[in-house]
């Protein structure tokens, strides 16, 4: 066991009064906050910029996204000095297409991520913290919304919507965001009902704290994590879904958006006749947002579940930080200790 | 079977929901569909009863009222009849919808249970080596997990068909007309079928190593494998106890993603232009044609929840607790 056990909290009691009230402090400090691992790091900076380009992507684009520029080439051009990110059939700009391109999707995104996530407090909690008939009904509800393909769902719905329904980004968000939350009220209507029966809930409870304000203020703090978790998941759903929606010209291609893009990509052969910079450039931010997001709620994995966490520190940052360096392959049945925790770090304060 | 007779009903309900569902949405949407369809058959001749049959699909222009139409539209469907087809010569939905249906199931059948298996496989294998290289997949997986599995179709076909020219870049076949049951027209079909499959299979997989790495570190921790270790069994069966048991969670979330892969294989389709039920749903959609993209969404939606029970038989026959608890 020279893997740093010794270091954790446990290891030495610390004495000093005040020096505990430090420990305490720290290790709220410290509960709070996301293990600072690489991955985390990398998909909140990647989330971060895709959240500016958002913003600002829009009034950098070079060129009007559907302006098609005047040559008499018939072919889409590989990137060049005037087209950073080369033409599409039409001569437009590629790079322009895609930094409009961006805000509607990160939008319909969030939009149904907020929306889903709304429905799904909603649905969860409720359907937990009730318990009986309702919890029957709507535990029943989530899982039809479950097992329903949500894509041709989604399709025929689409299908059938007038075309001018096709380029508002809030009502787009929003049908995506009915088809999208079943999943993650089903993991907090677990989680709230493990909560119900906790002592200090069943203490509120005795004081006579009314149902909403236990729900509130005893309950939903300690759904934070698994809310963020499936808020990210939904956001991830949103911006697949969307893509998908687009590429299909459910929506209207016109109203710029990555899968729009790939709409044209592909209409126009782009894949079969190797003009990599028109699908690559769509298909590469759709990954790489999803990427982020999902790196993120591998954070919040390893939050909940600190096992998960073992491998973060890798041997050759451990030998550099000066830490006992863990070994090539864990044994079994033990989960070691890789960082020193808070009283750890408390220790060396004077 | 308790268990068993309650999944049933559920998913016979599901399934009674579903068809309301595909009923319901072409009444409520704003816009009057009839027009949609007849606006898109400019150059075919409509004769009255064509108008006739849409009105009554989709109930604008009937005087019956809103149950009724109901129960008819039941009616229909328990005797097979999907309503006519607009973009396919008016053929009846049906046998529409027949002629596509191999392909689907061939394709997304096989590659969803290669997936399945590929992945759970090596998420044991993963987690078995925890910290060592093998974790520098997880992220690799995380971003094919993230891609659009039709944007991975989009690669696969510009680097192995095109500047490769490994496999064919589209369709399911190579032959225009049907040569019979051969051997050329097999490795023809497999040939064209292989790329396809290997997207889907790629595009999946990162889902299930990575739920069967998380269930398996957990499992690992338990006493049963530490004991296992202990007595000396063979690495290879402490390795079979563990995974036994933390193949549970996989197999019950299959259920559940089974209807998200479908979904993407479904767009897969359309990339390579396979001519199965994703590909006909497209066109159906470009051409408005409303009933056999209300056709097309009840045979998938009904396909799901078969795979989705067949998952339940197989848990339950896996967890005898579960048979217990009835």
């Amino acid at each position: 066991m020279a893997i740093g056990i010794t270091e954790d909290r446990g290891g030495t009691p610390v004495t000093d009064p005040a020096l505990a009230v430090a420990a305490t402090a720290a290790r709220r400090g410290r509960g709070m906050r996301l293990p600072r691992s690489a991955k985390v790091l990398t998909g909140l900076g990647m989330l971060l910029f895709f959240l500016v380009l958002a913003i600002v992507g829009p009034s950098l684009a070079p060129d009007n996204p559907a302006a098609s520029a005047v040559t008499n080439v018939a072919l889409p051009q590989p990137p060049s000095a005037a087209h950073w990110l080369g033409t599409t059939q039409q001569q437009q700009d590629v790079l322009s297409q895609l930094l409009t391109g961006g805000r509607s999707t990160i939008l319909v995104a969030f939009v149904a991520g907020l929306v889903a996530t709304a429905i799904s407090i909603g649905v969860g909690v409720t359907a937990g913290y009730t318990g009986g008939r309702t919890d029957d009904l709507l535990s029943m509800l989530a899982n039809f919304f479950l097992v329903m393909p949500a894509l041709p769902l989604l399709i025929v719905i689409f299908g059938f919507l007038p075309r001018s329904g096709g380029s508002n980004d809030l009502l787009i968000g929003l049908i995506i965001a009915i088809t999208g939350w079943a999943w993650g009220a089903r993991v907090l209507r677990v989680q709230t009902l493990s909560l119900r029966n906790r002592d200090y809930v069943e203490s509120a409870r005795l004081i006579g704290e009314r149902g909403w304000r236990i729900i509130g203020f005893e309950i939903l703090p300690n759904l934070i994590p698994i809310i963020a978790s499936s808020f990210l998941f939904t956001v991830l759903y949103g911006v697949g879904t969307y893509t998908a929606l687009a590429f299909l010209a459910l929506v209207n291609p016109n109203h710029w958006s990555w899968g729009g893009m790939l709409f044209y990509a592909q209409v126009s052969n782009a894949e079969v006749s190797g003009y990599w910079w028109w699908f690559i450039p769509p298909g590469l931010a759709v990954a790489l947002m999803g990427t982020s997001l999902a790196l993120l709620n591998f954070g919040i994995d390893e939050f909940i579940n600190p096992r998960l966490r073992a491998a973060g520190l890798s041997r050759r940052r451990a030998k550099k930080a000066g830490q006992a360096v863990p070994p090539r392959r864990f044994v079994l049945g033990v989960t070691p200790v890789l960082r020193p925790s808070g009283p750890a770090r408390v220790r060396s304060l004077p | 079977m308790r268990v068993i007779s309650r999944r049933i009903a559920f998913y016979i309900l599901t399934a009674v929901a579903a068809v309301t569902v595909d009923f319901f949405i072409p009444r409520v949407m704003p816009g009057n569909p009839v027009d949609a369809v007849l606006a898109n058959m400019q150059g075919t001749v409509v004769t009255q009863s064509t108008r006739r049959a849409l009105e009554l699909q989709f109930g604008s222009g009937t005087t019956e009222g809103l149950w009724g139409q109901y129960i008819h539209f039941w009616a229909n469907i328990l005797h097979g009849d999907l309503g006519v087809s607009t973009s396919n010569g008016m053929a009846s939905v049906t046998s529409v919808i027949r002629g596509a249906l191999p392909w689907t199931l061939g394709l997304v059948g096989t590659a969803t249970v290669i997936s399945f298996g590929l992945g759970t496989l090596l998420g044991v294998l993963v987690a078995w080596r925890r910290g060592s290289w093998l974790d520098q997949l997880l992220p690799v997986t995380t971003f094919f997990q993230a891609a659009p599995y039709f944007f991975l179709a989009f690669l696969a076909v510009d680097l192995f068909a095109t500047k490769l020219g490994w496999f064919p870049p589209s369709r399911a076949y190579g032959q225009l007309d049907f040569p019979g049951f051969n051997w050329t027209y097999i490795s023809d079909v497999l040939d064209h079928a292989l790329l396809p499959a290997l997207t889907i299979v790629v595009a999946s997989a990162a889902g299930w190593i990575v739920g069967m790495r998380n269930v398996m570190i957990t499992t690992m921790d338990e006493d049963y494998v530490l004991i296992a270790q202990a007595k000396g069994l063979p690495r290879r069966r402490v390795i079979w106890y563990a995974a036994r048991n933390a193949i549970l969670p996989s197999v019950s979330g299959l259920s559940l993603a089974i209807g998200f892969v479908v979904s993407g294989a479904l767009l897969t389709e359309i990339v390579f232009s396979y001519p199965g039920l994703g590909f006909l749903m497209l066109s159906a959609v470009g051409q408005s044609d409303f009933a056999l993209l209300q056709g097309i969404f009840l045979v998938i939606t009904l396909a799901v929840l078969a795979a989705n029970l067949a998952a339940d038989f197989v848990y339950v026959f896996l967890d005898p607790r579960v048979r217990q608890e009835a």
